[in-house]
């Protein structure tokens, strides 16, 4: 005779039925569940059994609770101390073993290049030649690597002031306190985040702020300096732009947010993005399609070497400029405080 | 050079224009600028699709002055022209389908950075269908890392931002790996553009130099694009990603994003390295046994979730290992059937992940399969829209899902040997936990006593919400009942395509 | 060996990549990791600098900086609400909130 099983309910086959039949997988779920649908159907059932019924179940579902939350402490317990130390090691195996690896694997590949300064290595081919032996004539840019990258190769870069402008944007959604609900907690939200910052910044130091008044002004005219004469020597967009983000940045350490909110909001941001990514995408839409058309776009390249040349690099050096100025900016005050 | 020829540019160029005017608006009109620019997009690559038709040849276009290896430039053909409608399609009706719900989880001030990512998605999804250059494709790549990253998080809670911490360091491995092959690449090469890419690597294999680190580039790109695009074994940010997000994010995740990814792949394996590398770098074999794991683990793990959410983002798994799998047999037919699973599921996986979002809301925002007991009553559109989505899943004849199986086995029995095995088997044994677990959540939706029916308060999502629903079940549909135009495009595609 | 001696700018270039990705993938606490991607990163530029590369010289770079202030700010968030840098007690108290 075969053996009855007294936890039969529990054997995996009526478990496989019940979840045939039910949506849900939990016990507890289900038990409930079945209560009040029995006792729908079997009104004659007398009060005093339903009470007695629902008192077992209570303890029943207590019963469980407590074992569960006996297994989870024994469980936490042995995740911080044995469990931790295991896991740990063998993190640390795990990656030295495959920190190794990866090194082998790609030394080995390193070992297979071509070799380093080689006068025959595929790179030195008709792409790089035709940018040093032409890129003046044909982008009127004394900078070769301005032509390069905004003119020969400006849908690239392109979509990489749009990454800074998304990253500026995602990190807006993250960090930026909400403007909606209750103003006074907002206010409170913002007196805050203002009041943690203070703990680590000096307040109004006088040092800080003589160096500044001289040191300011110099940055920005260099910023601009480098901004403009990106076509004509080192420089352009990009980095001009972070020297100009620099100092603003020293400007309010300096002098704290009252002084830079007089010229500077979430307004003036917005609107600078706007208009520096507006005229970037507009002008260059303009010249790919003319040079996929293969019309005149009526652009002069203008006189190598003058400060007004080589067609639209110093404006869209100007637009890059504005953006990663702004970008960097509105990191600095948004990890800071939340806000421009 | 015609007119219309136009199109691709600007398909991408407007999306990402309008990307800095949407920054500036206010919540509602950014809504309605984001969707007339994807609608704009999607008129444009439906109109792409029929000028190809009459054309028959794939083009290149000049971003700019100066001719290709020296300039940047784009190149459209029948495959991207379809591929290109059927994403802007998707994004379209995802996004039309979750307004109720973007304005329901997103505070107000940040609805606007909401739809400037929406856009950028598309923009970038536009560049990387249509790129030639493989910086190009880098750059658009990264763009849509940051988006969506931007998308999963614009909710904010504990569990979202934890998501999409994991789904940052997951992406980050993966473009450090791709951009590692690229680099590679590059000084192989001595090109970005494909093209002279290719060309080279014909004469490279041609000599015989340069073997291994061509198999190592072809590697770390396969691995850069598979960890991003959430291939089995590197799948673990999807679920939490996936149930924690807006409705609208979790569907452009699952059927934009990842595909992009998968999409820019297959135009590497064709258009970089050519199919003939690939497969004799064994790359093929690999992808072949993690996709079929993927369709197969995604699927037991779907059964066990409680969560109508986390389970549809498993399913998601497992049908991502089904592209891979597709694309491990390393054939014509095999990439034809990738191909269409690609669209067929990116269409599907909206249209659940979007009337998901109205049985939840009609059920008190509650996610659990005991709480959606008899959903599909209280909001009947949503309830109807996700019958036919987990119908195709399933496989059910007329919907997309059943010509998916059917390319499948066609393109396995084509190849014979183990392989066919493999493909047969993962097909009839994914098929079989597909009908158990949507069977029962199609069942969950239903199961409510007669009575129970007439008391249920009726929930009503909105004229968008039903507009998206019946678009979507409608392609599922159409792709289910005339697959054969779609199949015969991406045929011809895929001949420009090389 | 091949040409390993020869090219050694590429191959500290590769130990540097493989540090930092160990470091980005396996160490638990947050900043690390960033350090990591950071190091990742860096490594790639000394690449592409001992190759000469010219072609979209700055484009990583770009993409760099915005993807560290993107996980930065994601950390601040994670930091405030969960007040630890450690992923996977994070990923374990958001579990239990959610529960």
């Amino acid at each position: 005779m075969a053996k009855q099983r007294n936890d039969y309910e529990n054997s995996w086959f009526p478990r496989l039925q019940r979840w045939i039949a039910q949506g849900g997988t939990r016990l507890s779920d289900q038990m409930t569940e079945e209560l009040s649908e029995a006792s729908d159907a079997h009104r004659v059932l007398s009060a005093e059994d339903v009470a007695r019924r629902e008192v077992e179940q209570a303890v029943h579902q207590l019963e469980i609770q407590e074992h569960e939350a006996a297994l989870y402490e024994r469980a936490h317990q042995w995740g911080r101390t044995k469990g931790a130390k295991l896991i740990r090691a063998f993190y640390a195996v795990l990656a030295v073993l495959m920190c190794v690896s990866v090194i082998a694997v790609l030394l080995t590949t390193v070992s297979n290049l071509p070799s380093f300064g080689g006068e025959n290595n595929p790179i030195n081919n008709e792409v790089s030649q035709r940018y040093i032996e032409k890129g003046l004539q044909e982008t009127g840019a004394v900078n070769i690597v301005a032509g390069m990258i905004l003119d020969y190769r400006a849908f690239d870069t392109l979509g990489e002031s749009h990454v800074l402008f998304i990253a500026a944007c995602a990190v807006m959604i993250l960090l930026r306190l909400s403007d909606s609900g209750d103003p006074r907690q907002l206010s409170r939200e913002r007196m805050e985040a203002e009041a943690n910052d203070r703990l680590y910044e000096p307040k109004n130091d006088i040092i800080l702020q003589r160096v500044a008044g001289i040191l300011v002004p110099i940055i920005m005219l260099f910023g601009v300096y480098v901004l403009f004469n990106g076509h004509l020597g080192p420089g352009g967009g990009f980095s001009g732009g972070a020297v100009i983000g620099a100092g603003l940045i020293l400007y309010l350490n300096a002098y704290g947010f009252a002084a830079t909110e007089r010229f500077f909001t979430i307004k003036t941001f917005r609107a600078v993005s706007f208009i520096a990514l507006a005229f970037y995408a507009l002008a260059k839409s303009y010249s790919f399609f003319c040079g996929a058309n293969h019309l005149n776009s009526g652009i002069g390249l203008g006189t190598p070497g003058d400060i007004f040349s080589s067609g639209l690099i110093l404006y869209l050096n100007i637009a890059v400029g504005m953006v990663v100025a702004c970008t960097m900016y509105a990191f600095y005050t948004l990890f800071r405080k939340g806000d421009m | 050079m015609q007119l219309w020829q136009n199109l691709p540019f600007a398909m991408i160029l407007l999306p990402l224009a309008s990307a800095s005017l949407t920054s500036i608006l206010k919540g509602k009109a950014a809504r309605r600028a984001a969707l007339t620019v994807i609608t704009l997009v999607t008129l444009m690559a439906a109109a792409l699709v029929i000028f190809m038709q009459g054309y028959g040849q794939s083009y290149t276009f000049m971003m700019g002055h100066f001719p290709a290896p020296w300039g940047n430039e784009i190149r459209a053909g029948m495959l991207e022209a379809v591929t290109a409608l059927c994403f802007a399609l998707v994004m379209l009706f995802s996004v039309m389908g979750g307004l109720r719900d973007i304005e329901h989880d997103i505070l107000p001030d940040r609805q606007n950075l909401y739809f400037v990512m929406c856009e950028l998605t598309t923009a970038a999804l536009m560049a990387q269908v249509f790129t030639n250059d493989v910086f190009t494709g880098y750059v658009f790549l990264e763009i849509m890392t940051i988006a969506a990253c931007a998308l999963i998080s614009a909710r904010t809670k504990g569990r979202t931002l934890v998501a999409a911490t994991r789904y940052m360091i997951m992406n980050l491995v993966g473009s450090g790996l791709f951009l590692l092959g690229l680099t590679l690449l590059y000084d192989l090469t001595g090109h970005l553009l494909m093209s002279n890419i290719q060309e080279k690597i014909i004469a490279l294999s041609a000599t015989g130099k340069y073997q291994q680190p061509l198999t190592m580039v072809i590697a770390l790109v396969t691995i850069g694009l598979g960890i991003k695009s959430a291939l089995f074994p590197f799948h673990t940010w999807v679920p939490d990603a996936y149930s924690s997000s807006t409705p609208t994010s979790s569907a452009i995740l699952s059927s934009l994003i990842s595909k992009g990814y998968i999409f820019l792949l297959i135009k590497f394996y064709y258009r970089v390295f050519g199919l003939r590398e690939v497969v004799n770098a064994q790359v093929e074999d690999v992808l072949l046994v993690f996709g079929a794991a993927g369709a197969v683990i995604g699927s037991v793990l779907a059964i066990r979730q409680l969560d109508i959410r986390r389970m549809i983002a498993y399913s998601s798994v497992a049908q991502i290992g089904y592209i891979y799998m597709a694309i491990g047999l390393g054939t014509q037919s095999g990439m034809t059937a990738a191909l269409f699973q690609l669209m067929a599921h990116a269409i599907c996986k909206s249209l659940l992940f979007i009337a998901t979002g109205g049985l939840c809301a009609a059920s008190g925002e509650k996610r659990g399969f005991t709480s959606l007991r008899g959903a599909a009553y209280r909001n009947p559109v949503a309830g109807a829209a996700f019958v036919v989505g987990a119908f195709s899943m399933i496989g059910i004849p007329f919907l997309s899902g059943f010509v998916v199986k059917l390319a499948y086995a066609e393109a396995a029995v084509l190849w014979g040997g183990p392989r066919m095995i493999t493909v047969l088997a993962v097909l009839a044994i994914s098929t079989m936990l597909n009908a158990i677990y949507f069977g029962r959540t199609v069942v969950t939706l239903f199961r409510l006593s007669e009575e129970k029916i007439a008391q249920q308060q009726k929930w009503h999502s909105g004229p968008c919400f039903a507009v998206a629903c019946a678009a979507l079940s409608l392609l599922t549909f159409a792709l289910g009942l005339a697959a054969d135009p779609v199949l015969a495009a991406i045929r011809s595609g895929l001949e420009m395509f090389s | 060996m091949g040409n390993l001696f020869n090219n050694y700018e590429e191959a500290c270039a590769i130990i540097l990549f493989g540090i930092g990705f160990t470091t980005l993938l396996l160490h638990r606490n947050m900043i690390k990791k960033i350090i990591g991607f950071s190091m990742m990163d860096s490594a790639i530029y000394l690449f592409l600098a001992a190759k000469g590369y010219i072609a979209g010289r700055k484009a990583p770079i770009v993409v760099s900086v915005s993807v560290t202030a993107l996980m930065l700010a994601l950390t601040v968030r994670l930091y405030r609400r969960y007040h630890t840098l450690d992923i996977d007690e994070i990923t374990m108290q958001a579990r239990r909130e959610e529960a």
